[in-house]
């Protein structure tokens, strides 16, 4: 089969690449693009180390064919920082203790940061159903639904 | 030791590794690459049972693109009648879960293995890998292996002098439980079954191997030791452990399951064969049908005791599900159980059963929560049936300091009771519960473990420090390692480093398991730091021209000891390590030591419960925890793994489980059907650190990671009991369960 020769945005920075027409994204990010955050867990969509947005919207990278990124606008845990300075929520992870092993972790942040993006000031029980798609097994998420609880609170404090 | 003085020691500090984890760059199993890599693919079999009669490998070698092929004929054999161990782990056993040998012993086991070019190609050529099987009989279920016509797993195991399919049995014993029983004036006996689960850890196994012409082997991979990497992949391919380095990966989750191999002896054999790096990494499928779980369990418990609440006699018969090759945790279900009280009489026997599944694994705590379930809900009977609360009941026969255990040590000092009444102190417990809801309670222990750990701690010409250890660090034992450098040293945490070595840049390190982690390693890197320091004030001493013991060493810096010492201004670590090469030369220090003393954990929880009648399903809807940590060096980590192991303990409790089709095959091998908690299932989990030092440790740490999962699926049973009023012997306590139980009571 021929490659498709696929032009996007990642990171903000234009992208091209070649990939095959059954290709996810994922492989595609972790391959030829060396973006190696995203983490394959499991490989159908059920535990969210994946996750990325696609124009904003928040995907399972393993269940998205590479060749559907076209002209999309993709997003991922390396771009998540600017330079040196981390979003808040990864700030909060870490002063928090919101990760253990870390495997969920590139996953877990690029879900809250939709659910922000989404909702400055989201209840316990929206922080749990919106990162449901999203398994740790590590923390019992007890710190992780702080950590986001508690950046949503300083990000809205920021903003007044 | 644990004076509030304390600057660095106790306190939520960021974790080193913790900039490269918020932001992708950790690299894990799977993320690292080699110019020139291959890809391997294990064949797997399809049948839960077959003898291998003969493999032709012929038509995949002939692929285009295949660059190796391996079966077991390229993994050293072990013969059947003769144990070697590796750690607690038989050989015999280990070389034919790598790589089955005479036998297909479970769906899932590994045939042969093919290394190309792609992934895609290897996969490929394992499907034209011919296999002659002879398809036997298979048992999955303990009861099914236990059958007297049972198909039998292995010719070799004999019980009770008759082909068998119980390969081990193990008996702890103190007094005598029939005089003990003969005193009781309530006897409460139950049979108890627990089913399969799984780790669960998030990164599916993965390795990238590479060997050399001069057959010298590189291995990439995540595990929880890469010195047990080393010695097994030394076994199984008969390289010598100075040809091996293996480097740790970023170890996303191992809970036990990462305590043994079944990728680095294969990709090795791949490499060395193919001339080519090898990677392989497991799907979620693999990973659910051929490593781990832990075991299945089918218990009876009897419990005896007087009309005022004294525990007179307890047995417990524990039969474990070990998989397809010996070595179930019954060391854990039969020495734990009992462990938390001080009981005259004790029988607890742990039996082995073999069977047509993949062979279980370590899982947090192996074997212990299958011990203390069965023995925890019965003492929920007793009380009841006694009338005394359940909390009191276990102060009445607390173990502590003197007693003698039925599994061998008398208590030191220990902090079992101080959790208990925390738990009994606290408003959790009093507080009121609403419709359908419930409450329960439960206790739990752990051995933890010390063993081999080696560090070195060297100063930089800059003045700060870089720690070395050689265990991998799972859950923040790095953070805790720069605490406790920090505070003996005296200077800012944020001054040391601190890395894991890999196994030829630090001396061996046993796994990152037991709950040792911490506990072994701030012993030797205690032991390095105390001479570094005597080393700095020597330096000192040099540069001063007064004697070393006239130095002291505070606050980063060495001073004189007194006025008759001389009056010099302190010499700051920077100052001393910047003239190192002019008073004798670098200055750092390494101790390696086989540590001792890690003395037990205990927990005790309270769960609360709400049953929902209509559709079965039991949430938890508050949780606290207790529990002993002799000393919390970095809070925050000791949490977290006191709320990790509540977690898991609720999913083995209320949805997890292996199932299996008539074909003897996972029918449930994703994380869609096999259920694990996700964050919407569960509430916040409360934690009561308890803080008794053990006295056996520099700063009076005792291991943290298991005991939590311990009680909970006892604490969980007795709440649901007290939501319905109803006991349930069979976890998972899924909604089916729930609604048939409904159903007859109503």
């Amino acid at each position: 089969m021929a490659k498709l020769h696929i032009s996007a945005t990642v990171n903000g920075e234009p992208t091209e690449f070649l990939c095959e027409p059954d290709e996810t994204m994922l492989d595609v990010l972790r391959g030829p693009l060396g973006l190696t955050g995203s983490k394959e867990g499991c490989g159908s969509g059920d535990c969210g180390a994946c996750s990325i947005t696609l124009d904003g919207r928040l995907v399972c990278s393993c269940l998205m064919l590479a060749a559907e990124a076209e002209g999309a606008d993709i997003r991922t845990i390396e771009g998540m920082a600017e330079g040196d300075t981390l979003h808040p929520l990864q700030r909060k992870f870490l002063e928090m203790a919101a990760l253990q092993c870390g495997i969920c972790t590139p996953g877990m942040l690029v879900a809250a940061k939709a659910l922000l993006d989404r909702n400055p000031d989201p209840s316990e029980s929206e922080v749990r159903y919106w990162l449901a798609g999203n398994l740790c097994r590590c923390t019992g998420y007890d710190k992780i639904v702080r950590a986001v609880l508690e950046t949503a609170a300083e990000m809205r404090e920021a903003v007044r | 030791m644990n004076e509030m003085t304390n600057k660095w020691i106790g306190r939520r500090t960021i974790r080193p590794d913790g900039a490269e984890k918020v932001t992708g760059r950790a690299a894990f199993a799977a993320d690292t690459t080699m110019p020139g890599m291959i890809w391997g693919k294990l064949l797997r079999s399809p049948h839960p049972h077959a003898h291998i009669r003969a493999i032709n490998t012929a038509k995949a070698e002939a692929l285009t693109g295949v660059k190796a092929v391996v079966t077991a004929r390229d993994i050293v054999d072990f013969p059947v009648d003769k144990s070697v161990m590796l750690g607690i782990q038989d050989m015999r056993w280990m070389c034919r879960n790598v790589m089955a040998r005479e036998k297909a012993l479970f769906h899932g086991h590994p045939i042969a293995a093919v290394a190309a070019t792609t992934a895609e190609i290897a996969a490929e050529a394992c499907k034209l890998i011919e296999v002659d099987y002879e398809v036997l009989p298979w048992a999955i279920e303990i009861d099914d292996a236990l059958k007297p016509d049972a198909p039998i797993l292995h010719d070799f195991i004999r019980f009770e002098g008759k082909p068998s399919n119980i390969a081990g049995k193990l008996e702890h014993k103190l007094g005598d439980i029939a005089e003990g029983f003969a005193k009781a004036d309530v006897i409460v006996e139950r049979t108890f079954t627990t089913r399969p689960v799984h780790q669960g850890y998030i990164e599916p196994q993965a390795c990238l191997v590479s060997v050399t012409a001069d057959g010298k082997a590189t291995i990439w991979s995540s595990s929880q030791g890469h010195f047990m990497v080393r010695a097994m992949t030394s076994m199984l391919t008969g390289l010598p452990q100075s040809s091996i380095r293996a480097i740790p990966a970023e170890i996303g989750g191992g809970f036990g399951g990462k305590t043994i191999i079944y990728l680095e002896p294969v990709a090795t054999m791949l490499a060395k064969k193919s001339g080519r790096p090898v990677k392989m990494v497991m799907t979620r499928e693999e990973v659910m049908r051929a490593t781990g779980p832990t075991s299945a369990s089918k218990s009876t418990v009897k419990i005896g005791a007087t009309k005022d609440g004294r525990i007179v006699a307890a047995q417990g018969a524990f039969y474990l599900q070990a998989g397809a090759l010996p070595g179930s945790p019954i060391r854990g279900s039969a020495g734990c159980a009992f462990a938390p009280y001080n009981i005259p009489n004790v029988l607890s026997q742990g039996f082995d059963v073999v069977c047509n599944r993949s062979k279980v694994t370590a899982y947090r705590a192996p074997g212990a929560p299958i011990g203390a379930y069965p023995v925890e809900c019965v003492l929920d009977e007793i009380a009841e049936k006694l009338g005394i609360d359940p909390l009191d009941l276990r102060l009445k026969n607390i173990a502590k300091e003197g007693t003698k255990a039925a599994h061998g040590p008398v208590y030191p000092r220990i902090g079992f009771a101080e959790t208990v009444a925390a738990a009994r102190a606290h408003p959790h417990y009093q507080a009121p519960l609403g419709p359908h809801q419930g409450r329960g309670v439960a206790s739990g222990f752990w051995f933890n473990a010390g063993g081999e750990s080696s560090a070195q701690v060297n100063i930089t010409e800059d003045g700060n420090v870089v720690v070395t250890t050689g265990h991998p660090d799972i859950g923040g034992s790095r953070a805790s390692i720069a605490n406790i450098t920090a505070e003996l040293l005296g200077i800012d945490y944020r001054r040391v480093s601190v890395l894991i070595g890999d196994t030829a840049s630090i001396g061996f390190s046993n796994l990152t398991g037991g709950s040792r982690a911490l506990f072994a390693s701030s012993m030797v890197v205690t032991q390095s730091i105390e001479k570094v320091i005597a080393t700095l004030r020597e330096r000192a001493a040099q540069i001063w021209q007064i004697d070393p013991e006239a130095v002291t060493w505070a606050e980063g810096a060495a001073h004189p000891a007194g006025k008759n010492a001389g009056n010099f201004p302190p010499l700051t670590l920077a100052e001393i390590a910047a003239k190192a090469s002019a008073t004798g030369g670098p200055i750092g220090a390494g101790v390696q030591l086989n540590t001792t003393g890690a003395e037990g954990g205990f927990a005790t929880h309270i769960c609360d419960v709400e049953v929902d009648l209509e559709l079965g399903i039991v949430r938890v809807v508050r949780f606290t925890a207790f529990q002993d940590a002799g000393r919390a060096i970095h809070p925050s980590y000791v949490e977290g793994q006191m709320q990790g192991g509540v977690a898991q303990g609720i999913g083995w409790a209320l949805n997890e489980e292996y199932i299996y089709n008539a074909k003897g095959q996972v029918d449930n091998p994703s994380f869609l059907d096999y259920r694990m908690p996700v964050c919407s299932d569960l509430p916040m989990i409360d934690t009561v650190i308890v803080e008794v030092p053990n006295p056996k440790h520099p700063q009076g740490v005792r291991g943290v990671g298991e005991a939590s999962i311990v009680p909970p699926l006892a604490a969980i049973s007795n709440a649901v009991h007290n939501a319905l009023g109803k006991r349930f012997y069979a976890l998972p306590i899924s909604p089916p369960k729930v609604l048939a139980a409904l159903k007859t009571t109503a």
